[in-house]
């Protein structure tokens, strides 16, 4: 079977996702990062717990005076919302209706962008207060762990749009179908990640 | 692989199942949608609250993992056939992520 085979909703497998084995492949591969990536925001979850608050004497950063529940609470709101749009995009992936996909992504896109914003704004924030980078071992451990996150959201949006703009004219198929389910795969990973920041970051440091 | 795939065309009926199914995995998915916001609510509203430490950090961690355990299962689908692959790596993930964390607070509290 030709991969640029044009399908119709009715023909259009169950799960075209891992119909092949390429799509297979891709899909144990992706599990295998997932289960990596879970590692890696481990180990900057536990430098940031060990590290919370602390920094050279008389440091007057805290966590009860940085954080803003409402700023952390819409952005929480647009990442969870954007979860549930690209559960919206593969919906209709699996239904055969490309511009359908094709929108609720672009939605998922401008909520991420959003999100992104509302994040660049908080650094420059801080920045502007002089918790910087390097300004204690605390200031480094949150930017570290927010920052990673926030590189996901940025290659996570870039990935979705390239996916977009090169299958714009292809339409769906077999070789295509995996990829944006993958990126989907990816984005929700972000939420996951997420929920446990704005949990053991931002709650846990406004509680103290 | 360029054989293993075989194009089914569905029959009209089998083709409104398949519609009918998938739309009410989708309702489904936006119930689970509408459980995470209320978690997300619960969470903040109890830390604006002001409430004891001891008594709202185990709850919002409970409230955390039971919305990523929603994520997972249902956003990215490990609750359907043929994740065991996927649950294998994530979870091994998971052991790893809960000793490292456990370990680096344990010799900072030492």
């Amino acid at each position: 079977m030709d991969l640029n085979t044009k399908y119709t909703p009715q023909s259009w497998p169950d799960h075209p996702e891992n119909t092949t084995l390429e799509g297979k492949n891709k899909f144990t591969g992706f599990w295998l990062f997932l289960g990596g990536e879970t590692v890696t925001f481990a180990s900057l979850f536990a430098t940031y717990l060990a590290l919370k608050n602390k920094g050279p004497s008389g440091m007057e950063f805290t966590t009860q005076d940085l954080f803003e529940l409402p700023l952390v609470f819409i952005m929480t709101m647009l990442l969870l919302t954007s979860s549930l749009t690209s559960v919206y995009a593969m919906y209709h992936m699996k239904n055969y209706n490309f511009k359908a996909m094709q929108a609720w992504l672009m939605v998922t896109v401008i909520l991420g962008l959003a999100f992104l914003g509302f994040e660049i704004y908080e650094f420059n924030h801080y920045v502007h207060l002089g918790f910087t980078f390097g300004q204690s071992a605390f200031s480094s451990a949150f930017f570290i762990l927010v920052g990673t996150h926030g590189a996901h959201v940025v290659v996570g949006l870039g990935w979705i749009i390239l996916l977009m703009v090169r299958n714009a004219k292809r339409g769906l198929n077999l070789y295509n179908a995996p990829k944006f389910y993958l990126a989907s795969l990816y984005w929700h990973f972000i939420d996951v990640v997420w929920v446990f920041i704005f949990t053991v970051v931002y709650l846990m440091g406004v509680v103290g | 692989m360029a054989h293993d795939v075989h194009a089914h065309v569905r029959s009209q009926t089998e083709y409104e199942y398949k519609r009918r199914r998938s739309a009410n995995e989708m309702r489904g998915h936006v119930t689970t949608f509408a459980i995470m916001i209320f978690l997300t609510l619960i969470a903040f509203t109890m830390v604006y609250a002001g409430f004891s430490a001891y008594f709202v950090v185990p709850i919002i961690l409970l409230l955390a993992a039971v919305q990523v355990i929603l994520q997972l299962y249902y956003f990215m689908h490990m609750s359907h056939k043929g994740h065991e692959t996927a649950q294998l790596f994530l979870y091994s993930g998971v052991i790893v992520a809960f000793i490292t964390i456990l370990t680096m607070i344990t010799i900072v509290w030492w």
